[in-house]
């Protein structure tokens, strides 16, 4: 099924969205983005983790670290106020396959 | 990726188009409109009315979170089994007039169909409120997210 991480419900976490900020501002190292919050590095790591999932974040390396950039292609792909409609249609449809697809099959 | 379902919106049109490609033979795409039991189930809705003719009406209810009840309804005026609806749709008591819907059926191969709807407004004003609809619900949402965690960041030292 579809393994890909939703752009949408990616941006909609209010942490994921303030790590986005920060990184608009700069690339940053891990360390760097975690010190700006509360919660655990691992907790803001898998945040991170979603944001590169899903293309909106990409790793580079720099020497021995690694440096979190902003992809700006992906966000402005975001942008786009149509993708929620077009969403929430695709998740009706998906769900109407997925039901008639074993509809057919019991009979 | 490809993206399976495809939404159309030119600019200053008052109208929008849906395009889906399923791998379903045509009948039971179909059923999956005529069928109220599988109508509750895709769209999520209790169906109330669901008389498939000409002339015939429907009529959805569904519940929100917050336990407040929704009303959707309209009237069939073309319905042609395996090929096409034409039906109005409406949200009840809610500030949004009533669209036209022309759903349109057709078999690809004997085991893919497609569906196509094209969804006609009173103005492109209408139109574009519906479309942002979504949008708006799932970023309202996030910016009062946002704005505590930005309030919170700033308090610290």
């Amino acid at each position: 099924m579809e393994s890909r991480r939703d752009v949408f419900q990616a941006i909609a976490d209010p942490t994921r969205r303030a790590i986005l900020m920060l990184l608009a501002a700069q690339a940053l190292t891990p360390g760097a983005i975690a010190e700006n919050f509360d919660s655990s590095r691992q907790t803001i790591s898998k945040h991170i983790q979603i944001l590169i999932e899903c293309e909106l974040v990409k790793p580079k390396q720099n020497g021995r670290e690694i440096l979190y950039h902003i992809n700006a292609k992906q966000m402005s792909e975001v942008a786009n106020f149509i993708e929620p409609f077009r969403k929430l249609w695709d998740d009706r449809f998906n769900k109407l396959e997925s039901i008639m697809k074993n509809y057919k099959s019991k009979k | 990726m490809e993206q399976k379902t495809k939404i159309h919106a030119e600019d200053g049109r008052q109208e929008l188009r849906i395009t889906r490609e399923f791998d379903l033979p045509l009948e039971l795409l179909f059923q999956a409109y005529s069928d109220a039991e599988i109508v509750e189930q895709w769209m999520g809705t209790n169906v109330l009315k669901l008389e498939n003719k000409n002339h015939g009406s429907y009529r959805f209810e569904t519940t929100d979170p917050k336990g407040n009840k929704h009303y959707f309804s309209g009237t069939y005026h073309t319905y042609v089994p395996d090929r096409k609806i034409v039906r109005t749709f409406e949200i009840e008591n809610s500030p949004f007039e009533p669209q036209l819907e022309f759903l349109d059926f057709e078999s690809l191969t004997p085991e893919t169909s497609k569906l196509t709807i094209q969804m006609i407004y009173r103005s492109v004003e209408l139109r574009d409120q519906m479309l942002k609809l979504p949008f708006s619900q799932g970023i309202n949402m996030a910016h009062n997210q946002l704005e505590k965690i930005v309030k919170n960041l700033t308090k610290k030292p």
